[in-house]
C-alpha cells in the first residue's frame, strides 16, 4: 500500500430519516496509513455516516469506495469482510466473559467443531504483540477499567483482520492520561499500516492525532485540512463547525432577584450498579438567574434533571421557594411552576403520534388553557398551540399534523415555546436550542432573556459553551456527578471552560 | 387532512375484507363447495329478522369485550383475563340479582355495580401483582381466567349458591322478572333485542368522553404513545396501571350482562366463558375506537349467528372461525402498512408546505 492511495472514499453520500436529512451530499477520502478525523457538532450527521460505512445502515444514495473499489454493504458482515472495523463509544462487551472470550466471540477459530482456545490465544498475542496492546487475556472484562476496555474493543477488530479502523467519539470515556495512551496506540497502529477514522468534537484532541480533519456541518461536508499547516486552529475549526459567523448570546445586565427559587443541597443519585452519577451536588438559583451547568455529557447532567423533577429517586434535598419538594410527584413539582425541557426530546417531551396540539397539552395537561378542571379544553389547547407556532415561529402547515412529522428543530422550537407558556417561575433546560438553526436560537435565547427580566429562575445545561457562557449569570462545572470548579460567564473563554470539564484544570 | 385520515382508516378494513373473503373462497373450492351458493346462503340468512336480532344480541356481547380489552390496550396493558372477570362479574351478579324484590331501574342498578365492582376486583389482582411485584398482566390474567373457573365450579356445585335449575344443570336461583332486561322485540316478532343493548352504547360514548376529554383520558393515551413521555409529564405509571386495569376490569364485569338479564336469568354450569378472547381480536379491528369497534362487534356477530348455514350446505361451520382470524390478521397488517405510508406523506406535505411558505415569504 502507497502512501498516496485512497482507503475510503465516499461519494455523494445522502441519508434522510422521516423528518430530517441527516447526511446530504457527504464527500470524503481517507488516505491510507493516516489517522483521518472527522469533526462536526453534536447532531451534524458523524454517527450517521459512520453508522452507513460500517454497514448498520444503508445510504439512500452515493458511492462507498474501499481502496478503489465500490462496494455495497447491506450489514456490518459486509463491511468486516471489505475490512473495516468500529470500536463503537459504548462498549460492546460481555462482563462475565474473559478478555479473550470476548475477542473472539462470533468468530471463534475451531478444530474439529470444538472451539480452539490454543490457537485463539496465539492469535491474539500475535496482534498484541504487534500492536504494542498489552492485555492479560484471562481476566474477566467486569474486572478491567474503561480504558483496557477500549484495547479490547480495538483487539477485537483487529483480531477480525480490519485494516481500516472507525473510532466513534473513542475519548468521550477517557480520562486524560488514558487519551495519551490510546493516541500511542494509534500512532503504533498507523506505522503498521492501518488507516483510522476517528470521531470527535474535541478540537485539541483533533489536532494533535489527526493528519487530515474533514469537517461534517448539517449533515454534509463542508471542508478537509491539513492540521499540520501553520494557520489550523481550533478556532478556525470550530467556525468551520458551526459556520462562519458564531453565533453568541450576548448576556444583558443584571437581573438578579433575591427570592431564592431553587435551593438544591447535598443532591445524589445512585446508579443500578450502586455507582454514584450524582454525588452531593448543591446549588442555589434565584429569581432572574440563570445557573449554568458545565460537563461532558454523561457526568451526571441527565441525572440531575431527572432528580430535580421527581422522575428519578434521588436523595438529599430539593427546595421550590420556602416548601420541601424532595418528595413530591412530578406533577406537584410541575403544577408549582416548573418548566422541563428535557436532554432527550423525542423520548422525554414528545409525543411523536400526537398532531402538535396535544403535545402542547403534554406536561401542562391539569393547567389552563389545557384543561378545565377535569376536563380537556381542546378548544384552548388548539388556540394556544397557533400561539406558540407564530411566536417560537414552529415551521408547520397545521397544528394538526403529528409531531413526527417536524423537523428536529421545529419539534424542538414546539418544546420550548411549551415550557416557556403560563409563566413559569423556574425552567430546567437542557440544550434549549440544540438542533435549531441560527434564527431561531437567537430568538429562543431572547425568550429566555425576557422570562429572565421577568423573574425566571433558569437551571442551564448546555453542550454549546458559547451558549452557557453567553446566557448563564454564573456556571458550575460538573465531572463524575460533582460541581469541581466555578466559573465566572464574564471572563472565562470556552477554551478554558473545555478543560476544566475535562478535569485538566481549574476555570478562572 | 382529516378527510385522508378518515379514508385511511376505512381501506384497512376493507382490504382486510376483501383479502379474506378471497382466500375463504379458495379455502371453500378446495374442499369442493360452491363459493357463490354458500356466501349467498349465508347473507340471506344472515339478513332475516331472527338472525338479525340474534347478531345484534351477540354484538352488544362483543362490543362491551371489546371495549374492555380497547381500555388497556390504550396504553399497552393486556388484559387477557376478561374471561375470568366477566363470568366471575356475571355469577355475582346473578346472586344478587336473585335475590333483590326492589323496582326494575334499582334493582337492575344494583345489578349492574355487582358485575363491574367484581369484574374490577379480579382484575385488580392482576394489576396489584404488576406493580408490586413486576408480574406480567399477560400473564397473572390469563392465569386468573382459569382459577375463576374453578371458582365458579366449585361455588355452583358444592355450596348453596347451585341449585337444580333444570334437569342435571346446576345454576343460580333464577333472577325475578323486576330483576331482568329482556328487550323489545322490535325486528324480529318472536325473539327480542336484548335490553343491554342501549346500557352498552352508553357504555362506548362514556369511553369515548373518558378517552379524549378527560385529563385522565389524555394521561392514558399519553402513556400508551410514550410511556417515559407521559412519566415526565408527570404521570404516575403504577396510579395508571391499577386504574386502567381497574377500569377494564370493570367494564369486563359487564360483559356477562345482555345474555344473563336478557336471556338465561342464571348463571348456570353451561354460561359461556370464551366471549373475552374474541374482543381482543374486535379490539384490534376497531382499533379501539368505539365506532370501530361497534361495526366490527356486529361484523363477527353476523359471520357466528350465520355461519349456521355452512352445516345446512355441507361445509363444517368452522370455515366461519378461518375467515374471522383471517380478517384479524389481514386489517392488522394492513393498518400498519397504511399507518406507516400515512406518517410518511404527511411528512413529505408538511415539507412541501413548508417550501412553499418559503417561496411565497
Amino acid at each position: 500500500m502507497s502512501e498516496n492511495s485512497v482507503a475510503v472514499e465516499l461519494q455523494g453520500i445522502w441519508k434522510r430519516f422521516p423528518g430530517v436529512i441527516a447526511n446530504s451530499d457527504i464527500n470524503l477520502k481517507v488516505a491510507s496509513g493516516t489517522v483521518h478525523a472527522i469533526v462536526g457538532e453534536n447532531g451534524a450527521g458523524k454517527s450517521t455516516l459512520m453508522k452507513i460505512l460500517y454497514g448498520m445502515q444503508k445510504a439512500d444514495e452515493g458511492i462507498i469506495s474501499i481502496n478503489g473499489k465500490a462496494l455495497v454493504f447491506n450489514s456490518p458482515s459486509d463491511a468486516i469482510a471489505a475490512g473495516i472495523g468500529m470500536v463503537h463509544q459504548h462498549f460492546m462487551l460481555a462482563d462475565n466473559f474473559t478478555v479473550l472470550e470476548n475477542i473472539i466471540l462470533g468468530s471463534e477459530p475451531k478444530s474439529g467443531g470444538k472451539l480452539d482456545f490454543a490457537k485463539a490465544r496465539k492469535l491474539i498475542s500475535d496482534i498484541a504483540a504487534e500492536n504494542g496492546l498489552a492485555v492479560n487475556s484471562d481476566v474477566l472484562v467486569s474486572e478491567l477499567g474503561v480504558g483496557d476496555r477500549q484495547r479490547i474493543e480495538i483487539l477485537k477488530v483487529l483480531y477480525r483482520g480490519a485494516h481500516i479502523l472507525i473510532l466513534d467519539e473513542p475519548t468521550a470515556v477517557l480520562v486524560p492520561h488514558e487519551v495519551e495512551e490510546l493516541f500511542n496506540t494509534l500512532r503504533d497502529l498507523k506505522k503498521q499500516g492501518f488507516t483510522v477514522i476517528f470521531i470527535s468534537h474535541k478540537l485539541d484532541e483533533v489536532l494533535s492525532i489527526a493528519d487530515e480533519i474533514t469537517v461534517i456541518r448539517q449533515g454534509t461536508t463542508v471542508g478537509s485540512v491539513n492540521p499540520h499547516t501553520e494557520n489550523v486552529s481550533a478556532r478556525v475549526l470550530a467556525e468551520m463547525m458551526v459556520g462562519s459567523e458564531l453565533p453568541t448570546p450576548q448576556s444583558v445586565g443584571n437581573t438578579i432577584q433575591d427570592q431564592v427559587v431553587l435551593t438544591v443541597e447535598n443532591l445524589g443519585v445512585i446508579a443500578a450498579g450502586g455507582k454514584a452519577i450524582v454525588d452531593g451536588v448543591s446549588f442555589k438559583i434565584r429569581a432572574g438567574e440563570i445557573l449554568g451547568i458545565a460537563g461532558v455529557e454523561g457526568n451526571g447532567q441527565a441525572e440531575i434533571l431527572n432528580a430535580l423533577m421527581g422522575i428519578e429517586s434521588a436523595t438529599g434535598k430539593v427546595m421550590f421557594q420556602d416548601e420541601d419538594i424532595s418528595k413530591k410527584s412530578t406533577r406537584y413539582r410541575r403544577d408549582l411552576g416548573i418548566g422541563f425541557i428535557p436532554e432527550d426530546r423525542q423520548r422525554q417531551a414528545l409525543l411523536l403520534g400526537a398532531p402538535l396540539w396535544e403535545n402542547r397539552m403534554l406536561g401542562h395537561q391539569t393547567k389552563a388553557p389545557n384543561a378545565k378542571g377535569f376536563w380537556l379544553n381542546p378548544r384552548g389547547a388548539k388556540a394556544d398551540t397557533k400561539r406558540i407556532v407564530a411566536e417560537y415561529d414552529v415551521r408547520t402547515p397545521s397544528i394538526d399534523v403529528n409531531a413526527s412529522a417536524l423537523s428536529g428543530g421545529n419539534q424542538q422550537k414546539l418544546i420550548v415555546g411549551r415550557e416557556m407558556s403560563g409563566d413559569p417561575k423556574l425552567l430546567i433546560a437542557a440544550h434549549p436550542t440544540r438542533g435549531v438553526d441560527v434564527g431561531a436560537q437567537a430568538a429562543i435565547w431572547d425568550h429566555i432573556r425576557n422570562a429572565r427580566q421577568a423573574g425566571l429562575a433558569v437551571l442551564l445545561i448546555s453542550a454549546d459553551l458559547d451558549e452557557l457562557i453567553g446566557l448563564s449569570d454564573s456556571i458550575k462545572v460538573l465531572l463524575r456527578g460533582k460541581f469541581v470548579a466555578d466559573a465566572d460567564p464574564a471572563t472565562v473563554t470556552p477554551q478554558e471552560l473545555g478543560t476544566a470539564m475535562t478535569g485538566a484544570g481549574r476555570a478562572a | 387532512m382529516n378527510l385522508r385520515r378518515l379514508a385511511t382508516s376505512l381501506i384497512a378494513p376493507a382490504i382486510g375484507l376483501g383479502v379474506s373473503l378471497a382466500a375463504t373462497a379458495v379455502i371453500l373450492i378446495s374442499i369442493g363447495a360452491n363459493v357463490t351458493v354458500i356466501f349467498s346462503s349465508m347473507w340471506n340468512y344472515g339478513t332475516s329478522p331472527r338472525a338479525m336480532t340474534l347478531m345484534l344480541n351477540l354484538a352488544t356481547v362483543y362490543f362491551l369485550s371489546a371495549l374492555a380489552v380497547s381500555i388497556g390496550f390504550k396504553m399497552n396493558l393486556f388484559n387477557i383475563g376478561v374471561n375470568g372477570q366477566y363470568i366471575l362479574g356475571s355469577l355475582a351478579a346473578a346472586v344478587v340479582a336473585s335475590n333483590l324484590q326492589l323496582p326494575k331501574a334499582i334493582s337492575i342498578t344494583v345489578t349492574i355495580l355487582t358485575a363491574m365492582f367484581v369484574g374490577a376486583a379480579w382484575a385488580g389482582i392482576a394489576a396489584w401483582l404488576k406493580v408490586a411485584r413486576g408480574v406480567s398482566e399477560v400473564i397473572s390474567t390469563i392465569m386468573l381466567n382459569f382459577i375463576a373457573v374453578g371458582i365458579i365450579s366449585y361455588l355452583i356445585v358444592r355450596t348453596s349458591i347451585g341449585t337444580e335449575t333444570s334437569v342435571n344443570i346446576r345454576g343460580t336461583k333464577f333472577i325475578p322478572e323486576s330483576g331482568m332486561l329482556r328487550g323489545n322485540a322490535f325486528i324480529d316478532p318472536d325473539t327480542k333485542v336484548y335490553g343491554f343493548l342501549i346500557i352498552s352504547i352508553f357504555v362506548g360514548v362514556g369511553y369515548w368522553f373518558l378517552l379524549n376529554r378527560t385529563r385522565f383520558g389524555f394521561d392514558l393515551r399519553a402513556t400508551g404513545k410514550s410511556a417515559s413521555a407521559a412519566r415526565t409529564s408527570g404521570v404516575q405509571s403504577t396510579r395508571m396501571i391499577v386504574t386502567t386495569m381497574l377500569l377494564s376490569g370493570a367494564v369486563a364485569g359487564l360483559v356477562g350482562l345482555p345474555y344473563l338479564l336478557g336471556q338465561t336469568g342464571s348463571y348456570n354450569l353451561q354460561f359461556p366463558t370464551e366471549w373475552g378472547f374474541i374482543g381482543i381480536a374486535i379490539a384490534l379491528l376497531g382499533r379501539n375506537n368505539p365506532v370501530g369497534i361497534a361495526i366490527g362487534a356486529i361484523f363477527v356477530a353476523f359471520l357466528d349467528v350465520s355461519s349456521g348455514q355452512l352445516v345446512l350446505e355441507g361445509v363444517p361451520r368452522e370455515i366461519s372461525t378461518i375467515m374471522q382470524g383471517l380478517i384479524v390478521i389481514v386489517v392488522v397488517i394492513s393498518y400498519e402498512v397504511v399507518r406507516r405510508n400515512q406518517v410518511k406523506s404527511e411528512q413529505r406535505s408538511v415539507a412541501r408546505a413548508l417550501a412553499k411558505q418559503e417561496v411565497s415569504a
